[in-house]
This record gives C-alpha cells, structure tokens and sequence, in this order.
C-alpha cells in the first residue's frame, strides 16, 4: 500500500505544529565559552566515565579527562583549554545529583584542539573503528545518548544490510541537523563510511522530512557517483525520528517487540552523530561540543549555536536574551524533552534543543480540566506503535501495572506522547505510563 | 540576567498539545446539529420547538441537579447533556406532551447517563435510553404524527400542553410516517420528498440532507467516526436492495430504506456517540454493520415500522465486546491479542 502511495512512511502519528521557520535560515554560530563549564562524567546511556585528570588539573580543549568503564561507556573530553577546579555533585536534567568536571576556562587561551591518533576509514579494521568512536567520546546526538559504538557493533549471528543516517528531525522547533546538513555536508559523507565499515552495511540511505528539501538537496549533490548511499525525501510526520518508525517508512519491515533494528538487519544513526564521526575520526579528536536549537517563543536571538558541552543553561539563556515571561525551559524538543528544574544544569552531549516556553504556553497545559476518557479513540489512531493507549490509562489508574505490560505491551512504548498530544480529555497518558513502566522496573530490581 | 528570576514550572513532556478539548468536540457536535434542528421548527412549528428547548432544558437541568445532589462540581459546561437533550428532542413526534419530554429528559441523563458514573460512562447513548422508555411507557403518543396543513406558528395542538397523566387529545389530523405506511399499505414515499423531509415523522429524523451535511462537518474535522455512519447506511442499502430484487412488492428498495424513518439521524449523530461505539477504525465498521443489519430484521420482520433505535442500542450492548475482539495489533508483534485469549481472559 504504502509503494503504491508512492510516498514511504509509517501508519499512524500525529502533526504537530513545527515552529521551525524561526531558525531553520539560521546558519550555524559558535557559542562563548562560560565562565564556568560542568562536564557530567556520565553523559551517556551505560556505565559513567572514570576521571584520569584531578582537582586543579590543568586541561587543554579536546583532552580526554575521563576513560570509559567497559564497553558500555564512552570517553569524556574537556570542552575547554583550562583548569579543573573540582570534581563534584551537579544537579543533572532528571533532577539527580550527579558527579561532574567542574573546569575554569583560560579567558587569553585561542582555544585551539591539537589533534590525536587519527583513524583512516580506508585502512582500520571495524575494530579499530569502532574502538576510536568510544575513544572520541561519541554517543547518539538525536537526543538518546547511546554509545554510538556499541550500536555499530554487530553481534555476529547479525548481518546489517542498510545503515539508514537519521536526517528526520520530526520534533517541533529543532533544527539543528537541519543545519548540520546544509553546512557541514561533508563531515556527514566522511562519516557514512566509517559507519558502513564498521557495521558491515553495503549501503546507506540518508532519510530526511519534506520539510527540509533543501538539505535533501545538498545531501544528494555531496553523494560521489558510484556510492551506494541515497536520500530519501520522507512525508512530514512525528515521531518518524523514532528509529522503529523510520526503519518501517523506509524499509517496510518491522522491528520485532522488545527486538534492536539489527534485527531487520538496520543500523539507525543521527545524522549529526554521522558528521562528528567524520569531523573527529581523521583528525583523532574527542567530542566537546555540539549544535544546539536555542528557540521557543521565549528567546531573543534564536538560532542553531555550536556549543561547548557543559555550558549552563543560564549562560546560554543569558547571552540570547529571554524574554520576561519564560516560564518553562525545555531540553529537546517539546513532544519528548524535560523541563529544566535548575538554570545551572549543562549542555550534555544528548541535549538537542534549549526551548523556553512562555507563560501563555504553560498556562494552557496546565490549566485544562481533565476530562473522563469519552473512548473517542484518537490516541490509538496517533499510537505509532499500535498500542491501546485508552486502556492501558484506564488500567493505569487503578495501578494494574502488571496487566498493562502483560496484556497491552506497555513496555513496547518509547514515550512519544503522541496519545497525550491528541487527547481531547487532556488525560496524561504517557506521563502515566512513565510511571508505570517506572514502578515496573523498580519491582523487577527489587526481586 | 534579565529575566527568569520566576520559579520555572516543571511539567512531564509532551509540553505542546493539540488544542480541541472535550468541550470543544461536544460544542461542534451542537453546530452539526443546528440545520436539522431549525428545519424541525420551520417544518413542524411551534409545538416542535418547544419539544426540543423542554428536551435539551429538562436534560441539563437533571445533569447539574444530580452533580449537585451528588456534591460534585456541575458538568454541564462539557455540552455533553446539550448533545443527549437535543439529539433525544430530535427523536421525539413534535406534538408530544411535554410533561412527557420532561419525563424522558430527566431519564435520560439520570438513568442513561448519572448511574453509570457521568460522562464517559454510559454503556448506551442516553437520548435513546429516554426515547426508549418512553416509547414503552406512551405507545400512542410516541407514535403520533401531526399533520400541519398550515400556520404551524399560530397554534399549538393541544395534545402539547396535555397536564400529566392524562391522556393526550389530538386534534386536526394524523398521517402514518413513510416506513408504516409501507409496512401496512405498501404505500412508497417519494425519495426526493425523504431526502428533502417532507414527510411525518419525529422533529428531526425527516431531512436526511442537512443531517448529512451535519455528518460530513463533523467527520471533515475529525470529531466523528465516519466508518460508522458508512457501516450502518452500506449494510441497510446492500441489504435492502438484495431483499428488492428478490421480491419487489413486498420489500422497499435501497433508496426507501436508507432515507426514511431514524436510519440517517441514528447512523449519522446517535450510533456514533464516541463513548458507547468501538475505538477502532475495523470495530467501527463491524459495529455499524451489525446495527445495519438489525435495522433491516426489525423493519421487515419485527411488529413495529421503525427499528433504528433498539438497533443502537443493541449495537451499544455489543460494542465494548467488538472492543475486546478487535485491538489493533501491537507493532512488532504476531498478533497482540492472541496472547491474551489463549490465557482465556483469566484476570
């Protein structure tokens, strides 16, 4: 159905409105370092990185400071030329206290990265590749933060025969791979390579939305003649980022319940995962800063801002001016980000968009009077996964946890808020399912 | 820092929804409802407007009566009991006494509706729980149908103002609705005159084209299921047309079928009330197919002419069965369901 369409996406999903005009035209600007950067040693999904420099170290940008532990880890880099004043709790996005670098740049320095062991996409091994993207200390930079190694790492009873590069950016305001596609076209066809290397992948496809054609564009003129790598122009529609869906809008497969993509023999990657791959591998360095949406009605100079990684958020909210009524800071996009509950949280590697909302905004989410589930059954039309959403709340308010994982996949559900997007009851769906799959596995650790 | 110095509000993402509430889908239902109703008046008069106002009042004032009563905070600002008072004054003759309409309003929402915990709640759409138990209570009121021959402005029928417990007079005349007249005479109405409503029958059941217009409105806007409407209506016309060939004298064709009596204002606005019908695109259809197909049992062999509304309600008994039966299947998996009843329901 969805050839003969002629247009490759997933069913179901919703529109949301984009809110991307405001920076889309904005051409990618590097950002002042603060005065004070905090640099989390866990920035990533798995294991947080072990310290090799200490307090009143002195750090030159782009030196690693922190060692992975284990395979599921990654290197941290000093996002600065300048001193470690101490190593200490910081409050992190999801309100706990967590272990951070806390580092004093050198206001003279030039800022100036020395390069490291460079790796040639031509002559390493898939090892040696994938062991110099857990060096360079990347991770999925859409927003999930997951070693981008251990995703290229394919078990050996798999076989990739795609690697698709994740240009959707379906998520309301961002557009920062937006931009890193339009600017830095040739860090990303520097990168496909080493990822196809280091997954075995024959081919790859770089997916981008109707709504960035432009960038599409440029894609397809930077792709030499004879590689196998295409683009495919994708009709508007969240959450189509969602690795799941993307595989199924490109591919028609179906990756099973509880199943990775490796599964159907897929490989997502971020697109601008994919250019810090080929920015940083032929040079040796380490990752310390990344491009950030700075938007949201709230914002005075928005725009798409190359940022150090630990730069707080009242530093960036400060040098882009806010306007008086910004009531809620959103890290990410609206549909899937969190609100800062402190000014002083970092820029992390997984942060995609600073988004202040303004009191109009809040006021009307918080507002609205709830209403009883009237069955209309918008939010299983939106449930990009097939689930029951209405039942599952139903469930959920009477605390039938079990059931709601058992009978109706509750922990198939990547949180896309699609359900509660759509619910004319203003019912908090997915904040229920938060918590429930939350209280679930609290239960399975306990036993 | 200029500004921020104000306590950031924290909330759960998503942090932008989509904007019609509740309120907002009941109140365009009301809109939808708007043409049909002004032609009841303008088609039947006086008597036919104050069926209607006396419905939708005597449902909105038992519904913040109730709250009230109940010690909760009243409902009636979600337009939901306008929707049940004015859908159940569109299904009633327009000389019925209005102790009567009051009567039925009132169980409407208490029985129909409040009993079952308010909105959201009720297992069968409550304007047809009140017809229904009116239609057993008044045999012969709910079964009479006026005929103005003019200036339905200047008078009432008397049977209007009937007081309570009496019986109801009828003066001037009475003439049988299309589909009783071809039960009992084999008399086919004009499906132009159907179409267009120039016919007895209840306020609002007789002109099929503004309550589709009401319909399309709704569906364009996302605030109806359209698969219903097309199950219900698809079935009764491929059922009756089948019953036609067959034999012509004794079964009205599709045309007749589908364009009089209840069938357009039931198919359309009463078994498409979102919280007694199916949430899913096939359990819609299969849920409008099998009304269709009991309307077309009870008209051609049940005692009565009309038989749209114990369909629904039957369609409302089974639908939260075809709700369990139908689930969308789980990406990703075989078959969602099949786990669940290979356990046999045990929880």
């Amino acid at each position: 159905m969805r050839h003969l369409l002629g247009t490759k996406t997933f069913a179901h999903g919703i529109h949301p409105p984009e809110f991307k005009a405001d920076t889309k035209d904005l051409a990618i600007r590097q950002f002042d370092f603060a005065s004070l950067l905090i640099v989390p040693l866990s920035q990533h999904l798995g294991k947080p990185a072990v310290p090799i420099v200490g307090e009143g170290a002195e750090v030159t940008r782009g030196q690693c400071i922190a060692q992975p532990d284990g395979f599921m880890s990654v290197a941290i880099h000093a996002p600065a030329t300048g001193v470690i004043r101490k190593i200490a709790r910081s409050p992190a996005i999801n309100g706990k206290m967590m272990p951070a670098f806390f580092l004093e740049p050198f206001p003279a320095s030039t800022q100036e990265m020395p390069g490291g062991n460079p790796c040639d996409a031509e002559t390493a091994s898939k090892d040696e590749i994938i062991a110099a993207i857990q060096q360079a200390g990347i991770v999925g930079l859409g927003g999930a933060a997951f070693p981008t190694h251990v995703k290229l790492k394919v078990p050996d009873d798999k076989q990739a025969d795609l690697v698709i590069v994740n240009g959707a950016e379906c998520e309301p305001y961002l557009t920062t791979d937006h931009r890193v596609m339009l600017e830095h076209a040739d860090d990303i066809m520097r990168g496909i390579p080493y990822v196809m290397k280091a997954t075995g992948a024959p081919r790859a496809i770089i997916a981008v939305e109707d709504n960035k054609r432009d960038a599409a564009e440029v894609m397809r003129k930077a792709i030499l003649p004879g590689q196998p790598i295409s683009v495919e122009v994708l009709p508007v529609k969240y959450p189509q980022g969602a690795e799941k869906m993307l595989i199924t809008a490109i591919l028609g497969r179906k990756v099973p319940s509880g199943g990775l993509p490796i599964d159907v023999g897929a490989v997502c990657i971020n697109v601008g995962t994919t250019a810090q791959i080929g920015a940083l591998l032929p040079s040796g360095q380490g990752l310390q800063d990344r491009v950030i949406t700075v938007g949201g009605p709230g914002v005075q100079r928005k725009g798409n801002y190359r940022i150090p990684i630990g730069t707080p958020l009242r530093y960036i909210l400060d040098k882009v001016g806010t306007e008086p009524n910004v009531s809620t800071v959103v890290m990410g996009g609206p549909m899937m980000g969190h609100a800062a509950s402190s000014l002083d949280i970092p820029i992390t590697k997984g942060s995609t968009g600073v988004i202040a909302m303004v009191d109009d905004q809040t006021d009307t989410m918080i507002s609205r009077h709830e209403y009883p589930c009237i069955r209309c059954g918008h939010c299983v039309d939106a449930c990009p996964l097939f689930l029951n959403p209405s039942q599952m709340g139903l469930l959920a308010n009477v605390q039938r946890y079990d059931e709601m994982a058992s009978d109706y996949h509750l922990m198939d559900c990547f949180e896309c808020g699609c359900c509660t997007f759509v619910c004319p009851s203003h019912i908090p769906l997915v904040q229920k399912f938060r918590v429930a799959k939350s209280a679930i596995r609290k239960a399975k650790a306990a036993v | 820092m200029n500004s921020l110095a104000k306590t950031l509000t924290i909330r759960s993402s998503p942090h932008i929804a989509a904007v019609a509430g509740v309120d907002t889908i009941m109140f365009n239902v009301v809109m939808a409802l708007m043409p049909v109703s002004l032609y009841a008046v303008y088609a039947f008069g006086l008597s036919a407007l104050l069926v209607m106002v006396t419905a939708v009042l005597s449902c909105v004032l038992t519904e913040h009566l109730l709250c009230r009563v109940s010690g909760r905070a009243t409902t009636i600002g979600d337009w939901s009991a306008v929707i049940t008072g004015l859908l159940y004054g569109l299904t009633l003759p327009p000389s019925l006494p209005l102790w009567m309409v009051v009567a039925g309003g009132a169980i409407a929402i208490g029985l129909g509706k409040f009993l079952f915990g308010g909105l959201g709640g009720n297992p069968f759409n409550p304007a047809l729980v009140g017809r229904a138990i009116l239609q057993a209570a008044f045999p012969a009121a709910m079964t009479t149908w006026p005929v103005y021959e003019d200036r339905p402005f200047a008078s009432l029928p008397t049977s209007t103002l009937t007081l309570p417990m009496t019986v109801p007079q009828y003066d001037g005349m009475t003439a049988p609705t299309p589909l009783s007249d071809w039960k009992f005479n084999q008399v086919a109405a004009s499906t132009g005159d159907l179409f267009l409503g120039a016919t007895a029958g209840s306020t609002g059941e007789t002109c099929a084209l503004l309550i589709l217009i009401g319909g399309v409105y709704l569906a364009a806007r996302n605030m109806m299921s359209w698969r219903i409407p097309v199950g219900v209506i698809g079935t009764v016309a491929i059922q009756s047309f089948v019953l036609n060939l067959w034999n012509p004298d004794k079964y009205a064709g599709p045309w007749f079928m589908v364009f009089s009596g209840g069938l357009m204002l039931g198919a359309v606005f009463m078994a498409t009330d979102m919280v007694a019908s199916p949430m899913t695109h096939l359990g819609g259809l299969v849920y409008g197919a099998i009304i269709g197909l009991l309307v077309v049992l009870i008209r051609v062999w049940g005692g009565m002419p009309e038989g749209v509304m114990y369909a629904i309600l039957i369609g409302n008994a089974l639908s939260p069965h075809i709700d369990s039966l139908i689930q969308p299947t789980v990406y990703g998996t075989a078959k969602g369901r099949k786990k669940e009843l290979a356990k046999g329901g045990a929880k």
